[in-house]
């Protein structure tokens, strides 16, 4: 297949691990994967912050880059984030219509219907549960909020996980609750937010794991960021990291695999 | 309808929360406007974090009666067909008000019925005042109810020389506390025990001077109290969960049998309802009756369901006055985008799912209405600019238990728009400082090559970090670093290794 891939501006800019991760892993699994260069930002920060004057130029970006995924140059939009893959399915239009854009609204529809989240591409799309990766570490899943109950992505993470030789799967407790990152949320109600990081970092340090993992860097940075600061030792990783680490070439925890200048 | 939830743990250190006022019992005070009061949502939310035994109170009681609802709700095989069920009858009973409203005035007249019509609380409170002169009662018993909360009725009623004596016993606390309610559902779910056995020997005259903090002993001690009530009042005043518009039928929904007798031993009863409240038929309470107990207290059915109509000769209340309550609800109504908000049923199953809630507790929204509902509600009814919008992470959790599928947090979204319209004009400088900063990150985002610039940006921190990430940033970056790091930012963005990557190939 050919797949495109929406690497995210969160990722883009401070955990280029992740789509690495994917590129990776998607042309170990005999796909090619391409990169639009136009690509910038799905707008879901200015959307839900409320901003929506200010997201239409970005999402307009966003559907522009990736419509000719509707027209069958590509066969996938692929997204590491369950959260932008939400915003582009379920926010995108909405932007659009309101500003009387009603042609790129269903643009950006059909763009939407070809456009996954990576354990949604990984299973349902591609029909792979084990993708050959080795990770020999002990690990544990925080299921996002938005790849949750917005796209509903139900166990397939946690199957490719199981799939992985040498991972160790322990259960999080009170795994569906929110880590209070919320975007801006963390600002605008910045102790609020702490105070829920604080239990979701006791629930991820209770199980005793080596890697947290998560579909989405945003959330990962948050609980991440909670981590660091408590000493834990817990390093966050992207679930994409983790698929892409084989016995020829296995990813560490916490390495970056930067390319050195 | 509500259920007294476990009266939590003993406070180990005794005495009032650290925020209430001296020589009071913890109570927050009766506000002007019961839609509006306190501080703003981050500085109550941050105080109400502080205080721990509330934050463990909290977290006891929201998890015990989620898992309920979770075990109650999943042995029902058609619960989602009885969402969607909920959702319709409710959809179109907005569709119809105005139709739908006036035959149930026709039907609660036909039955021997007084229908009132209040604009707003002012007008319901006056016209519940002069039925209750009329009766020449100086004193009324109260069913459990969200409209007269909001419409802050016991105060304007006390101001005519009416007490008003609430009967639900997490209401009652509230009250003799001279407090609001936290909970919808469970108002006085921010207090433990002891706190309650205090309010009691102080504020209850008839309360044995020997009260322990014994649940079921404070649950006699209000027994005993509210039966002299019950006996002696000619006038009672209720909400209303349901109200049947082609049969004229009221019907409330309670736990512990305050609401069965406030409704058939007085010889007057007041309704006071939002005009919200509809449903088009008799049969539609079928969907009702199962949705609210399981999504509310966790239950298969609710202890006493109470349906009227009219007024039956010989047989309860022998004059029933119906006040059907706007009070803004028509301006939500007419809003598309926000609408749906009205198909509440009051069950507050999102607020005991929400993990902003659950910390912060329901005196921080400053509103009667608190938790998700309450963020999207109090809002679109007062029309005033608001921060409870923001006062979610938008995870969803809401909308997934909702009975009747309101999309909470598109609402929520919905309203972020409008509070930053609101704001276009604020001379407050952070509102002017997001915009700039909305503007100015639109401008990146929406074009591949200002964005491969701007992501280089952050790769600056590099200079500060240390051992891979960044622990202290100045103002606002530190409302990040003040409660976690920031991992440092990459050598290279993805872009640029991928471009690297393309020219060698």
């Amino acid at each position: 297949m050919r797949i495109a891939l929406a690497a995210t501006c969160i990722a883009d800019a401070m955990f280029p691990q992740a789509p690495k991760a994917v590129v990776t892993l998607l042309e170990r699994l005999g796909h090619e994967v391409v990169f639009p260069a136009a690509q910038a930002c799905c707008g879901q920060m200015h959307v839900n912050t409320g901003y929506l004057a200010e997201a239409v130029p970005v999402v307009r970006n966003h559907v522009r880059t990736f419509a000719p995924v509707a027209d069958g140059e590509w066969d996938a939009v692929v997204v590491p984030s369950g959260s932008c893959t939400g915003s582009i399915r379920h926010q995108q239009k909405m932007v659009l219509e309101r500003a009387g854009l009603s042609s790129e609204a269903r643009t950006a529809t059909a763009v939407s219907a070809r456009t996954y989240e990576l354990s949604e591409l990984l299973v349902d799309v591609l029909g792979v549960t084990d993708v050959g990766a080795w990770f020999p570490h002990r690990v544990t899943y925080h299921p996002t909020c938005h790849s949750l109950r917005m796209l509903g992505v139900g166990d397939k993470p946690e199957r490719l996980l199981r799939a992985v030789e040498g991972l160790e799967l322990l259960p999080l407790e009170q795994a569906e609750g929110c880590c209070g990152f919320g975007g801006t949320f963390s600002l605008k109600n910045a102790d609020t937010s702490a105070a829920m990081l604080d239990d979701k970092v006791a629930d991820v340090v209770g199980t005793g794991a080596e890697v947290l993992t998560a579909g989405d860097w945003s959330c990962l940075m948050h609980i991440g960021g909670g981590l660091s600061r408590g000493g834990t030792g817990v390093r966050p990783m992207h679930l994409a990291e983790i698929l892409a680490s084989t016995r020829e070439a296995p990813v560490h925890p916490g390495d970056r695999q930067e390319v050195a200048r | 309808m509500s259920t007294f939830l476990g009266m939590p743990a003993t406070r180990a250190g005794r005495g009032p929360s650290p925020d209430a006022a001296p020589g009071t019992l913890g109570g927050v005070g009766r506000p002007e406007d019961p839609l509006h009061w306190g501080a703003t949502f981050p500085h109550a939310a941050k105080a109400a974090l502080a205080n721990e035994q509330l934050r463990r109170n909290l977290g006891n009681a929201t998890s015990t009666i989620r898992s309920k609802r979770a075990r109650v709700v999943g042995e029902v095989p058609d619960w989602e067909a009885l969402r969607d069920a909920g959702s319709a009858i409710k959809t179109d009973v907005m569709a119809r008000l105005p139709e739908l409203l006036e035959a149930l005035e026709r039907n609660v007249t036909a039955r021997g019925g007084v229908v009132h019509w209040a604009r707003d609380a002012a007008e319901a409170n006056r016209i519940v005042a002069g039925i209750v002169r009329e009766k020449q009662a100086d004193e009324v018993v109260k069913v459990k109810s969200m409209a007269t909360q909001e419409i802050g009725l016991n105060e304007a009623l006390a101001e005519e020389g009416i007490a008003a004596v609430e009967t639900d016993l997490a209401e009652l606390i509230v009250q003799l506390a001279d407090d609001m309610p936290s909970h919808i559902l469970v108002p006085a779910i921010h207090r433990n025990r002891t706190e309650i056995r205090d309010i009691f020997l102080e504020r209850m005259a008839d309360a044995p001077p020997d009260l322990t903090d014994v649940p079921h002993e404070l649950a006699m001690a209000a027994r005993a109290h509210l039966r002299r009530k019950f006996l002696s009042a000619k006038v009672a005043i209720s909400g209303a969960n349901f109200a049947v518009a082609d049969s004229g039928t009221l019907a409330v929904v309670e736990s512990e049998g305050n609401g069965r007798m406030c409704l058939t031993l007085p010889e007057t009863l007041i309704t006071v309802m939002g005009i919200e409240k509809l449903v088009p038929t008799y049969r539609d309470l079928e969907v009702f009756l199962q949705l609210l107990p399981r999504s509310s207290t966790g239950e298969r059915m609710n202890p006493y369901t109470s349906l009227w109509t009219g007024v039956t000769p010989g047989d309860g209340p022998q004059e029933f006055h119906l006040v059907l309550l706007d009070n803004g609800r028509t301006k939500v109504l007419a809003d598309e985008a926000g609408r749906s908000a009205l198909h509440c049923i009051r069950c507050s199953a999102c607020l005991n799912v929400c993990p902003v809630y659950e910390r912060v507790g329901g005196h921080a929204y400053g509103s009667v209405y608190p938790g998700p509902i309450g963020a999207i509600l109090t809002p679109q009814l007062t029309g005033e600019k608001s921060d409870l919008p923001y006062a979610s992470t938008l995870c969803g959790a809401c909308y997934q238990v909702c009975p009747v599928k309101i999309d909470i947090p598109s609402i929520l979204v919905e309203l972020r728009a409008r509070e930053v319209e609101l704001a276009g004009s604020s001379p407050d400088a952070a509102d002017r400082v997001w915009k700039a900063a909305m503007k100015a990150a639109s401008y990146a985002m929406a074009d591949g090559a200002r964005f491969r610039r701007a992501a280089r940006l952050p790769r600056a921190l590099r200079a500060i970090s240390r051992h891979g990430v960044i622990r202290r940033l100045p103002f606002p970056g530190s409302l990040w670093t003040r409660s976690r790091d920031l991992m440092e930012p990459p050598r290279q963005t993805f872009r640029d290794w991928w471009a690297e990557r393309e020219d060698d190939r």
